[in-house]
């Protein structure tokens, strides 16, 4: 039991954690229909500021700081490099932001070198967030923090799972971002032209909108969520040159899973993909076990075969992309988009 | 014609040093060795610590600091862990002359350096190149797959693995042990020699899981340590090594993990930063050398961290400049070929005593130490990355118990005359 909670509070931090990645990404995709394929990048940036920043001012004041320095480098992107391109059609534009990623990871690996930066979560975010103890008679415990030791015996009575506090942080600040994004795009006057903006941009600037500093804005505010997922992700996980690569990939399969421009679509793939890559993990079944639990009579020789034997967690990194084409044959507009592009 | 006195002496002086000449055609050389190894990417931190010990020694046993009396000089050159990256950067090295290359991370990518170096030499004679292995431990690449052309200088995963399960068959309160590995040819080994093992020697043990992951590849380990907590595994034995093991160490502390981990690789970059005082007395590290082994390899440990501000830990690169300059003492000369032969089957000294590179299968015959994370104290002074903790010896076992029988059937070139 106390498995699966962990594993599902795993899950959901790191889905959330991509959804604060994929809610800028897809804001600027249903604005300029771009696929800003240097969105990973400033998540990168994120963290390598994150890193430098907190040197200087510490950890909680770079939290703050950092997301605003990376908005405002992907507001003047947009100024003076996308917009430019913007009237030559999507191509230049995705080329444009291709170029980008490029460019950002270089300076990067020019900048802090080529292997990972030491970038810890600071001394309050080090510790655990809860426990719970596994009693011997199958019940379940819980203490807030870290439980006394002696209530957990290395092999004692009582199991204990620590929660770190990390991923409880991650937890909360991607919840309330997503309560402030939500609030900001349907209450205030702000997010009602963003919304305009997004349907009919000619309308919207005959009324008298600024429509292109609205898209600045989108876009320095889609890089600047990036950029804060960049300072907590780093210090959770690691700082390195090959960060972008690897989460982008999975993000761009959230994107397009979720629906292209669907804010909605993109929590709920988010959150999927997290939950399932982390059970994927913990699941030894492989092809053979199934069939064989499907009373399919397999011979010795064929059980032994490697392809019999590939169990689901050795698959686990592949499944996201596994269901990105499932998504593109069965539904091509996505679990809740509503345009196809 | 006549020949004066002068002359005649002069003659007979250069007929009789003629046959000395060759006995000190290598003095004064230079050897030049190319190290293949990730120096970018999430294994970079270990790749540059073993080029800058190899630059290190390289310089400590250069000169009057070999008997052969020749000069070391490193290239480093970044694979980037990856095979085809590693073979480019050996056609260049060989391209530049060099005729002796080292590499140690991934077994996977030693297995592809032994292909190449087989097809190189026996294509171009006269250019031959020896590999040199300081760390890829698959037991495959001294048996199955072993070359003449290939020496190992660490201990292979079966001997490891023997010395571990000695140790482990005399401790009751091992019951459950849960096996997590790299997804290649490195892991796939310490997996199957595991339960071969203790399969033999502690029968009631049970594997209550084993998992292997991509290498160098995953930042999060919490969802694998969910798994090992959930299988009431008492003991973790891994041969995960880089950031494989500092993460995995990481997100098990995090998690509140109690059990004991079996490690070969507890010792290197990141790792003991990661153990912190929250490991101490659960982490085990098997291997040939270890953070306190006194003499003269204390002092060198010591001038290498004030040097670098890092810890030294590769012991298998001394082997090899120790090897080396034997060996080119009694080959005098530094051609790859004579050098080759003249390794193969030499006993030597080295930091542990005496080793044996084992003729049979080019496998380093040499003693293993288990160490344990404890707090460093008067016997055991020296702490790795200043965490006022350190490997302290558990148990030392002799070349002759951790050896292990070779089925290779080696392809031995004709001796050159």
């Amino acid at each position: 039991m106390e498995f699966f909670i962990i594993s599902l509070l795993n899950g959901i931090s790191f889905g959330l954690l991509l959804f604060m990645l994929s809610s800028g990404l897809t804001l600027i995709f249903s604005m300029m229909g771009v696929l800003n394929f240097a969105h990973a990048s400033f998540y990168m940036v994120g963290a390598y500021m994150g890193f430098a920043v907190s040197q200087i001012v510490g950890f909680w004041a770079a939290l703050l700081l950092v997301p605003l320095l990376v908005g405002l480098l992907g507001a003047l992107f947009e100024k003076y490099s996308l917009r430019k391109v913007h009237k030559y059609g999507h191509v230049p534009e995705l080329m444009v932001t291709f170029g980008l990623s490029y460019i950002i990871l270089e300076l990067v690996q020019l900048i802090w070198g080529r292997i990972a930066v030491e970038f810890r979560p600071p001394e309050l975010l080090q510790g655990s967030a809860f426990t719970l103890l596994s009693q011997p008679d199958g019940s379940l415990g819980f203490a807030w923090g870290r439980a006394a030791l002696e209530q957990c015996q290395p092999l004692g009575p009582a199991i204990c799972s620590l929660f770190p506090a990390t991923r409880a942080f991650i937890m909360g600040v991607a919840l309330l971002m997503l309560v402030s994004l939500w609030l900001l795009i349907t209450r205030t006057r702000v997010g009602l032209v963003i919304q305009a903006a997004l349907k009919h941009p000619e309308m919207v600037e005959a009324l008298g909108h600024n429509v292109p500093r609205v898209f600045m804005l989108v876009f320095g505010a889609g890089t600047g969520l990036a950029g804060l997922a960049g300072v907590m992700g780093g210090s959770t996980f690691v700082t390195e040159p090959a960060m972008a690569l690897t989460l982008g990939a999975i993000v761009f399969v959230v994107v397009v899973v979720g629906g292209l421009g669907s804010l909605a679509g993109a929590f709920l793939a988010s959150l999927l993909i997290g939950v399932m890559q982390t059970f994927a993990v913990a699941i030894d079944q492989s092809l053979g076990s199934m069939l064989l639990a499907m009373g399919v009579a397999l011979s010795a020789e064929a059980q032994a075969h490697e392809l019999m034997r590939f169990t689901l967690s050795k698959a686990a990194p592949l499944l996201p992309f596994l269901l990105l084409v499932l998504v593109l044959i069965f539904r091509p507009h996505g679990l809740l988009g509503n345009r196809d592009h | 014609m006549k020949l004066t006195r002068r002359e005649l002496t002069a003659a007979a002086l250069l007929t009789s040093a003629l046959p000395a000449v060759p006995a000190w055609a290598q003095r004064g050389e230079t050897v030049r060795i190319a190290l293949i190894d990730p120096q970018s990417g999430l294994m970079g931190p270990v790749g540059i610590n073993q080029l800058r010990s190899f630059q290190f020694f390289a310089e400590k046993f250069s000169g009057a600091g070999n008997p052969a009396g020749v000069r070391f000089e490193i290239e480093g050159f970044d694979n980037k862990l990856s095979a085809s990256e590693t073979l480019t950067a050996m056609q260049a090295a060989i391209g530049r002359g060099i005729r002796f290359i080292s590499q140690g991370n991934s077994s996977g990518i030693a297995g592809a350096i032994i292909e190449a170096v087989n097809r190189h030499n026996s294509r171009n004679p006269g250019q031959e190149v020896v590999f040199l292995n300081h760390s890829a431990v698959d037991p495959d690449l001294t048996n199955s797959r072993c070359s003449f052309w290939h020496f190992r200088f660490d201990a292979d995963t079966s001997m490891k693995m023997e010395a571990l399960t000695t140790f482990i068959r005399g401790e009751p309160t091992i019951r459950r042990v849960f096996l997590i590995n790299q997804n290649y040819a490195h892991g796939h080994q310490v997996a199957r020699f595991a339960k071969e093992m203790l399969a033999r020697k502690r029968p009631d043990i049970q594997i209550v899981g084993e998992d292997l992951h991509p290498l160098a590849q995953v930042r999060d380990f919490a969802p694998y340590v969910a798994k090992i907590m959930a299988s009431g595994a008492d003991s973790v034995i891994t041969g995960n090594w880089g950031s494989d093991l500092t993460l995995l160490i990481r997100a098990a502390n995090d998690a509140g993990y109690r059990g004991r981990f079996f490690t070969y690789y507890a010792g290197v970059t990141g790792t003991p930063t990661a153990l912190g005082t929250a490991s101490e007395g659960r982490v085990y590290q098997i291997a040939y050398n270890h953070y306190n082994m006194g003499g003269q390899m204390q002092t060198w440990m010591n001038e290498f961290r004030q040097r670098f501000n890092d810890d030294f830990f590769t012991g298998s690169i001394i082997h090899i400049l120790n090897a080396l300059g034997v060996a080119m003492q009694n080959a005098r000369s530094t051609n790859a070929v004579r050098v080759a032969h003249a390794m193969s089957g030499l006993r030597f000294n080295s930091f542990s005593g005496p080793v044996e590179m084992r003729r049979a299968d080019h496998q380093l015959q040499q003693p293993l130490f288990l160490t344990r994370w404890q707090r460093v104290d008067a016997q055991h002074p020296y702490s790795p990355e200043n965490t006022g903790m350190t490997l302290a010896l558990v148990r030392r076992f002799d070349a002759y118990v951790a050896s292990t029988p070779t089925s290779c059937a080696m392809q031995r070139p004709a001796a050159p005359v």
